[in-house]
């Protein structure tokens, strides 16, 4: 109910999308979920997380999780510059700061021109959604399944942290 | 918990404290075998209420339910029949409320409540049908019908003779004194086809409230008699005050209701000359019979009365404590939490902005004694103003501990057993968040205790204790903490089955022979652990201690266990008194900043070279009080570089895990002791921080962010790695 009511006061939303880069690649991320853009802040580390949980931040008083979607996707780490961007989402009531590469612009896809991924076994294509086309110039956008991209990754980092307890136990026992 | 309007949401809420008012009468009037008989006049005007409520909220089958339940309440204080079967009525009220209690948490999930009743009130007629003809009366006669004048005079032999009860406003002062220099009489009708006569009526009377200083109205029972409406209309509202106030005023005061169709206002020479103004205030008044616009004459010298004009009187001294108290009430406001949440997330941040400017690194090194004045100043202030906040979120245990009477009660029914529960010191305060999570631990260990503790009444007897058992449930302020302890005197702990289902489930930390007794009951919170061989329906299944646990862990606290073999066990409670706000020690290992509890700090000092030594797996020890502590190298445990290495340069913090255990760890320096607001662990974090022994976070007064070390779970997660 919940639901509709949200698709429906933010229908001017619909199908809109903040589209960032990593690498060169164009991923698109649903607008509605996102609250804001800055500019990467201190960041402290948390032990014990994946490699891609970079830590945490302190955004005016809040502190939210950051991840490197670089890291997240496997790809190789980057250091930050001035144009690294930190995507600040809200969804399923928790909050969390994405960072890319950079920012691009606000599209609208129409649902009609987004096309299904295949379904592959490879593993970032589980948090795609669609691939939505643009002009014939200007090539495609990946879209983030954001609801995947929570809900599917705590069960994935607890399966890994278990992983890395067991070698742990192994390596402390000698 | 789904969004609601505003209003559906008073109402559940409102709804909620009513089934606990209904839960702690019944339960009141159980225990002491009867209905006394405020409670009944307390029930059934609470059932009413429910029902009328619920009725607009088109929840049927509750208003039906809860009428059904009302009209045994109706006929106790109506008659006052002499069998009254209590147990049984407890029961009825309490299946009631779970059924609406169900019906509500449907609605207060954004469903449709869609539970059916039917069986219920069907139960609930046949009873008081049973209950009828125990008493000799006949079960055909509906009450509320043989109320009205004319079917009442003519009803059979025990008919009900209930007796007038004179509803008046500040009847503190004696009527002389209390006699303004005017005395008026009213008679108000409303335009014929207006709803809810008897609510417009109502709302007349209640704005006459602090203007007049005395009133009597006929119909009486505005609300509660389903017969004033059919009066209001024939008759209109008849009104009789006294008042310091001028005609002119009291007319306004008179007209400002709505549908008010005429209003005759006179002045009376004295309050004598109005025929239906009491002689005595207090005592029921018997109005003469020929007066028509009083339905419920109907006296007949002779009858006993003596039940009823207690009754009679108890409901008007209940009405003369409740009306006056009224202006209390405006005293209190109630507030969203969330909003109060706001405000001690702003005052912490404010707090944590004044240290950031107090402490300046640009001040660093200045002579600002001025300054230094007015940032004390502030300081003092915002530590006052922290305290206030802190304390809005006090609320006293009560509400929670009553809860227990129901679980003991229904428990011992099932079990056969017999036990009573003792509260102790439930007007305690504590912060909200705990009294919200302090509820399902506290009732998995008065579970517990019922169910493993106290013994079927036989082996009592046998064993020379009370064939009752005592469950004993207290709450005290010690320190900064609350301490919140289940006692039962029932058969105790028993240690050696304890032991042997801890090695079944290789529990075992040390050699079985150098375990305490504490550290054996201690066995009890793990997970999947249960010695009782067969499961019952309350407990035996082995999740709940540990659930407990974490619970109370998620809070702060600690539980620890208590027991006598034959005497019974204790189980203990220790929560701290605020979540929010703790002294903490920051340290910094590498770039990295934690901070500890101060609370759970022993001491802090620089080891020597031979303080510090290995035991045969090469792990570093430290004797401390006769007793090894393991020594913890942060960087190692979380991997952080550039930390300190060498021991004797850095510092070594003693923690206590609580467990009876000491951690020494190191740190490369102590940076200082600030009083922190704790924040959760974002939720996108936290499943992954349960075994790190980081418990939340905080900012710095640079406005950088320390992790909060938590000592037992750190002591946990050692042990777990070794």
């Amino acid at each position: 109910m919940e639901e509709e009511n949200l698709l429906e006061e933010e229908d001017t939303q619909k199908d809109k999308y903040l589209t960032f880069t990593l690498g060169s690649e164009v991923y698109g991320l649903d607008i509605r979920v996102v609250q804001e853009i800055i500019g990467i802040l201190p960041i402290t580390g948390v032990p014990e997380v994946p490699e891609y949980v970079r830590g945490i931040i302190n955004l005016r008083g809040k502190i939210i999780p950051v991840v490197d979607m670089r890291l997240r996707f496997r790809q190789a780490f980057r250091p930050y510059t001035d144009r690294t961007c930190v995507i600040v989402i809200e969804a399923e009531a928790m909050q969390v700061g994405l960072i890319v590469d950079g920012v691009a612009e606000v599209l609208t896809i129409p649902e009609a021109n987004v096309v299904p991924q295949p379904k592959l076994s490879a593993s970032q294509n589980r948090y795609i959604r669609g691939v939505g086309k643009l002009g014939e110039e200007e090539g495609v956008v990946l879209l983030l399944d954001w609801e995947k991209l929570f809900s599917q990754e705590d069960e994935e980092l607890l399966g890994r942290m278990q992983a890395d307890e067991t070698q742990e136990e192994g390596a402390d026992g000698k | 918990m789904a969004e609601h309007d505003q209003m559906v949401e008073v109402f559940i809420y409102e709804t909620r404290q009513f089934f606990e008012q209904l839960e702690q009468l019944a339960l009141a009037g159980e225990e002491a075998g009867e209905f006394a008989g405020s409670d009944v006049n307390e029930i059934f005007r609470v059932m009413h209420t429910l029902k009328g409520s619920t009725a607009m909220m088109m929840l049927d089958e509750v208003s039906q339910l809860a009428h059904a339940v009302e009209d045994i309440f109706f006929y106790i204080r109506e008659l006052h029949p002499e069998k009254v079967d209590v147990p049984g009525i407890t029961d009825l009220v309490l299946s009631a409320l779970d059924f609406m209690r169900v019906e509500i948490d449907v609605l207060d999930e954004g469903g449709k409540p869609s539970g059916v009743s039917t069986e219920l009130r069907e139960e609930t007629h046949a009873f008081l049908r049973e209950m009828k003809i125990a008493n000799g009366h006949d079960p055909d006669v509906d009450l509320r019908k043989a109320k009205k004048p004319a079917a009442g005079a003519q009803a059979a032999a025990p008919a009900p003779k209930p007796v007038p009860q004179q509803y008046y406003i500040a009847p503190v002062r004696t009527q002389e004194a209390a006699a303004g220099p005017h005395v008026y009489e009213a008679r108000l009708r409303f335009e014929p086809g207006c709803d809810m006569v008897e609510v417009r009526a109502y709302t007349v009377v209640s704005n006459l409230q602090g203007q007049a200083t005395e009133a009597h109205w006929v119909p009486e029972k505005l609300l509660e008699d389903p017969e004033a409406a059919a009066v209001l209309e024939a008759e209109g509202l008849r009104l009789a005050i006294t008042t310091d106030k001028e005609q002119e005023e009291v007319k306004k005061l008179l007209d400002s209701v709505g549908y008010l169709q005429e209003l005759e206002l006179k002045e009376l020479e004295s309050t004598d000359k109005c025929s239906f103004w009491p002689k005595e205030p207090g005592a029921p008044e018997l109005v003469p019979d020929a007066t028509p616009i009083v339905p419920q004459v109907e006296k007949s010298p002779g009858e006993p009365q003596l039940p009823q004009t207690r009754a009679a009187k108890q409901e008007a001294a209940a009405l003369a404590k409740g009306r006056p108290s009224e202006p209390h009430e405006s005293q209190v406001i109630s507030v969203r939490v969330d909003k109060l949440d706001r405000l001690m997330d702003l005052v912490g941040e404010l707090v944590i902005a004044e240290s950031m400017v107090a402490q300046n690194p640009d001040l660093a090194g200045q002579e600002l004694p001025n300054f230094q004045k007015a940032a004390r100043q502030l300081q003092k202030l915002s530590s006052e103003l922290q305290d206030s906040v802190m304390s809005l979120r006090m609320v006293p245990l009560d509400a929670t501990f009553k809860k227990m009477n129901r679980i003991v009660r229904d428990m011992t029914k099932k079990l056969g057993k017999k036990a009573r529960l003792v509260l102790q010191g439930e007007e305690t305060e504590v912060d909200k968040t705990i009294n919200d999570h302090i509820g399902d631990p506290l009732m998995h260990i008065v579970r517990n205790a019922v169910d493993h503790g106290i013994e079927m009444p036989e082996a009592r007897l046998e064993a020379g204790k009370p064939e009752s058992g005592t469950v004993t449930l207290s709450a005290a302020n010690v320190g900064g903490e609350v301490v919140l302890q289940v006692k039962d005197d029932g058969g105790g702990l028993n240690r050696d089955k304890i032991l042997a289902r801890a090695r079944d489930k290789h529990l075992f930390t040390k050699p079985e022979a150098e375990l305490t007794d504490a550290e054996i009951y201690q066995f009890i919170f793990a997970p999947g652990f249960s010695t009782k061989e067969q499961v019952t329906e309350f407990s035996g299944r082995g999740v709940g201690m540990d659930v407990v646990v974490s619970n109370i862990k998620a809070l702060g606290g600690s539980v620890t266990v208590d027991s006598r073999m034959g005497h019974g066990s204790t189980t203990t409670i220790r929560i701290p008194l605020t979540l929010a706000i703790i002294e903490g020690m920051n340290i910094e290992v590498g770039e990295s900043r934690f901070t500890i509890p101060i609370s759970s700090i022993r001491r802090s000092f620089r080891p020597g070279e031979t303080e510090v030594f290995r035991d045969e797996e090469g792990k570093e020890l430290l004797l401390e009080d006769g007793q090894c502590c393991p020594v913890v190298r942060l960087h190692e445990v979380y991997r952080i570089e550039g930390a300190e290495e060498d021991l004797t340069q850095g510092i070594l913090v003693l923690l206590d895990t609580g467990q009876g255990e000491t951690l020494a760890v190191h740190a490369d320096r102590l940076t200082g002791v600030q009083e922190i607001v704790v924040k959760p662990v974002p939720l996108y974090l936290s499943k992954l921080m349960e075994t790190t022994g980081i418990s939340g976070c905080t900012l710095l007064g640079d406005g950088s962010i320390s992790l909060i070390l938590d000592a037992q779970q750190l002591g946990r997660r050692l042990l777990k790695a070794s």
